[in-house]
């Protein structure tokens, strides 16, 4: 079925329903008592379908998808591991689902106490004083944690402290979020092996900066092994560290960015604690901060009295609210249901097989893919194209021959330090088995880009579609049915 | 090592240390220094079988009651058809990632198409995006985008009337990024708009936030509102619930530039507070200052229609600290939620769901009146949810409530109270939660 392309306006019939409702019992006509001049006056088209009619639409839709159930999913940065399913279980519990964030704390202990524990958890994981878990995502969290930044110096008179040093092989987010929360950002280069340069770092670091951001492991995946060193010149400067979490996950059971240095940072618990990535969200980004910044986190903070009950505080101090109420609440029960499974004796696997199978993959494929980095990676690493450069193959035919395989495609052209960049993170909840099936496909590519490169080129061959016109798309956007039919 | 998500056999752990060259997995970490290796042990909850797990949210989950809700503040008990939980649950939905690769993405792709074509059909805008994080933040964005696109005004008003947990995010943002918020004061309960005049003449406001129903409930007149703001080249952005669109006048209707708000009220459980969605929607002028994720229909090589992510030269993979936003997401999976909820409940279906909770809510505001210990706090128009005075103790009336399993309305202070009836509250329910008022 992955030829269907019908959309669900196409389905409409009129007088056609999806619903039912119980009968209206009140005598009272509560729209009439609405002046007519506030009613709309628009005709509403949306659709007329059946039930049956919305259930096999998206149903069929769901076909033409990649999940990381469907599938070999090796984005790198992104983390796809295994989502298990007892966490989709445990979300969907009416006792959590049915429940108001405005009710009284005495009667959501349980959602309460779960926060609460979630937020305990993590700072134990990653060596913090405490987290809110209140952004919704990992660039909201960077902008919370850069918010914390800021309030702590505010809150000492240093207001001329407003810039923010970020690597130029940072995430794309580390500065759009530094815009947002107003601080000026100043990039320090890498070296080749995308680390930072102590020596161009030291001359940044005046009474006007704010802080650094830094993933460690690097985008490259390597490890930042001079950390001690930049934490000890940041701070003797008087700025704070502030850890991106996006490539947390190698360091699980290893190190905890707060030893290593940092005074804040983010997770995203749809990465490194196995929630879903939803095709885009929910996500979570809870941020942890040391015991110094804790009056900064935003509002509202869940609390434990002495008595063992849990209550909400909104905070003077706090830098303000970034969430309506406490976050994608339903993402954390399932970070929760997963750090339990793992419990303590397990989780300490997690970076170390993730480790292993990254490094696998790299030793097994440097003889056809060109490996700018040598030596041990994290999580991650990044090839710079195919070896032979003369077949004319790119990165971008490579990822897509992918598709055809049945494998998704690494995360490509990122970082933007090499020009044919593809970077591989398989995640640790991938056997051995299927990692070999995705080397040997990655040489059968690199074969078929040596004997027949058209091949490559004019992949993907099998997918529903192919080749799109991103470039029309964009030169005239069309994001409405209803512009759609216009233009027909 | 091995473990029901971790896969490792020994067998397999020596084949790979083999290929790699190594002979233990901590020789993966040679390259750490010593000091920063976590040699303890984690202060967490040892391992938990799905026995275990299970009974242990059951216990965590009996701490939570679950009640007949009486009140709203941005949150409404809605009913949602269980075909949408069902359908959210296919994994090829929620274990994707951002649709990058659109030929293996094109399920999410389109249902963000149809999601954009009826957040653009309830708000009567041209464009919508693909989603936010919530409702707030959305605000918080349009408060952005007002500024981004007046020249050289950094000023923006936000109505008193918007809701204090909206106002205090898009506070939280303004504060940070540098934007001049100021409040435009409220005045029987609705926006103060004698006071617009005024402050447009100072000639620095980029724009207005209002919402659409404020936070007493009240459905505001804003009459001349938009035209004001743009004879002074201001914006006006309006924070509105979605559901109560399928009935109201749309944002487009009264001129708005913006619309944005929370999707909470397209059926989505009320979860503790979220996920729900931010929705944002605006003119095709404004198209390129809109931040997030937005998908647009195009073709393939054979000729075939299919959706792209596009105009992502706003966004901040490209343009880094240049971009329109940070945010390199969306809620996507709740706005699946908020698509197949508007095509199951469809056109008359919306409309079916205001007029039971307006008509719910107008006989719970009726009797609670008439029985004298409640009174019209505002004489103003209202939907599901509606102010009321009262000399009664709300505290203790709320525990009483509570005790019987019933969430009573809001606390407002000053002896406002703030009441919602969504469709899914019966008469009978109504019935009981104002016998016990009436008791107290």
């Amino acid at each position: 079925m992955k030829t269907y392309d019908k959309l669900i306006f196409e389905l409409s019939r009129p007088g056609r329903k999806g619903y039912e409702l119980p009968a209206d019992q009140y005598a009272t006509d509560g729209l009439a008592a609405i002046p007519a001049d506030m009613l709309r006056k628009e005709p509403l088209d949306l659709p007329e379908v059946s039930e049956g009619d919305v259930v096999r639409h998206y149903t069929n839709l769901s076909n033409k998808n990649f999940g990381v159930d469907t599938g070999f999913y090796p984005l790198g940065s992104c983390t796809m591991k295994y989502n298990p399913k007892i966490n989709e279980e445990v979300a969907a519990m009416a006792e959590f689902a049915n429940v108001h964030p405005l009710q009284d704390p005495e009667s959501v202990q349980g959602a309460l106490e779960v926060y609460y524990n979630l937020q305990q958890a993590l700072a134990a994981l990653a060596g913090f004083a405490e987290f809110t878990l209140n952004p919704y995502a990992g660039a909201h969290g960077e902008l919370t944690g850069l918010m914390v930044m800021r309030q702590y110096h505010i809150s000492r008179g240093d207001t001329k402290r407003t810039k923010v040093i970020v690597p130029d092989s940072a995430h794309g987010t580390n500065p759009a979020s530094a815009m947002v929360a107003g601080l000026e950002v100043v990039e320090v280069k890498s070296r080749p092996n995308g680390s930072i340069d102590l020596e161009d770092l030291k001359p940044l670091l005046d009474d006007t900066v704010a802080g650094i951001m830094m993933t460690n492991p690097n985008t490259l995946g390597m490890f930042e092994t001079e950390i001690v060193e930049i934490a000890k010149l940041v701070h003797e400067a008087g700025g704070l560290l502030y850890y991106d979490g996006a490539n947390l996950n190698p360091l699980l059971g290893k190190v905890r960015p707060g030893d290593m240095g940092f005074d804040i940072m983010h997770i995203n618990l749809h990465k490194t604690f196995s929630t879903p990535h939803g095709g885009g969200g929910p996500g979570s980004g809870p941020v942890g901060v040391a015991a110094h910044l804790v009056d900064f986190l935003p509002n509202p903070r869940v609390k434990k009295g002495e008595d063992g009950k849990f209550y909400v505080e909104f905070g003077d101090k706090s830098l303000g609210s970034v969430s309506t109420f406490f976050g994608n609440f339903g993402v954390m029960l399932k970070a929760y249901a997963y750090i339990l499974s793992l419990g303590k004796e397990n989780i300490k696997n997690v970076g170390p097989m993730a480790t292993l199978n990254a490094n696998y993959i790299k030793e097994s494929l440097k003889d056809d893919y060109l490996l700018p980095i040598q030596g041990v990676c994290k999580h991650e690493f990044v090839f710079d194209g195919l070896k032979d450069k003369s077949t004319g193959v790119t990165t971008l035919n490579v990822a897509k021959r992918l598709l055809d395989y049945g494998f998704h495609a690494p995360t490509i052209y990122f970082p933007l330090l090499f020009h044919e960049s593809m970077m591989i993170e398989p995640t640790e909840t991938e056997s051995l088995e299927t990692l070999d099936e995705f080397i040997d496909v990655m040489h059968k590519v690199a074969k078929e880009a040596r004997e027949n490169p058209q091949a490559v080129i004019d992949a993907p061959l099998t997918t529903p579609v192919r080749h799109l016109d991103e470039t029309g798309a964009a030169l005239h956007p069309i994001l409405t049915y209803k512009a759609l039919k216009a233009n027909a | 090592m091995s473990n029901k998500f971790i896969p490792h056999t020994e067998d397999d752990l020596r084949v790979m240390l083999e290929r790699i060259g190594v002979d233990c997995v901590d020789a993966l970490y040679a390259d750490v220094p010593q000091e920063v290796i976590f040699q303890g042990e984690y202060d967490i909850p040892s391992a938990m079988s799905e026995v275990e797990l299970r009974k242990h949210f059951k216990e965590l989950g009996k701490k939570n009651s679950q009640l007949t809700v009486f009140a709203g503040g941005g949150v409404y008990d809605h009913y949602s058809p269980s075909a949408v939980a069902h359908l959210l649950g296919r994994s090829e939905f929620y274990t994707a990632y951002t649709p990058y690769q659109p030929e293996i993405s094109q399920g999410t792709l389109q249902y963000i198409f149809e999601y954009q074509t009826m957040i653009a059909e309830l708000t009567g805008m041209e464009a919508s995006n693909a989603s936010m994080y919530d409702g707030a933040t959305a605000t918080a964005e349009a408060m952005f985008m007002m500024v981004n696109s007046a020249r050289k005004k950094n000023r923006v008003l936000i109505s008193a009337t918007v809701s204090p947990r909206v106002a205090e995010v898009v506070k939280t943002y303004a504060k940070f990024h540098g934007v001049a918020l100021d409040v435009l004061p409220e005045k029987d309960g609705v926006t103060d708009l004698s006071l617009l005049d005024a402050e447009l003449a100072k000639g620095d406001v980029a724009g207005l936030i209002v919402p659409k129903p404020n936070k007493y409930g009240i459905i505001e007149d804003l009459t001349g509102v938009a035209d004001k703001l743009h004879a002074a080249k201001g914006f006006l952005t309006m924070n509105c619930d979605p559901s109560t669109l399928a009935v109201l006048r749309t944002p487009a209707g009264w001129g708005a530039d913006i619309a944005c708000g929370d999707g909470q009220t397209l059926g989505m459980p009320m979860e503790f507070g979220g996920p729900y969605l931010g929705f944002l929607a605006c003119g095709s002028g404004m198209l390129r200052k809109m931040p997030g994720r937005v998908v647009g229909a195009t073709k393939d090589a054979d000729g075939k229609r299919c959706y792209v992510l596009t105009l992502q030269a706003r966004e901040q993979h490209i343009r880094r600290q240049k971009a329109t936003s940070n945010i390199c997401s969306n809620q996507s999976l709740m706005a699946l939620y908020a698509t197949i909820y508007v095509a199951l409940m469809g056109k008359e279906g919306l409309k079916e769901v205001n007029k039971l909770a307006c008509d719910g809510a107008h006989y719970l505001c009726d009797a609670l009146v008439k029985s004298g210990k409640f009174q019209i706090a505002f004489d103003k128009p209202f939907l599901k949810e509606f102010t009321l005075k009262t000399d009664l103790d709300v505290k203790a009336l709320n525990k009483k409530l509570l005790a019987n399993g019933i969430m009573g309305p809001l606390d407002l202070g000053d002896g406002l109270v703030e009441f919602a009836v969504t469709e899914k509250r019966t008469k009978e329910e109504i019935d009981q939660l104002i016998t016990l008022i009436l008791e107290a």
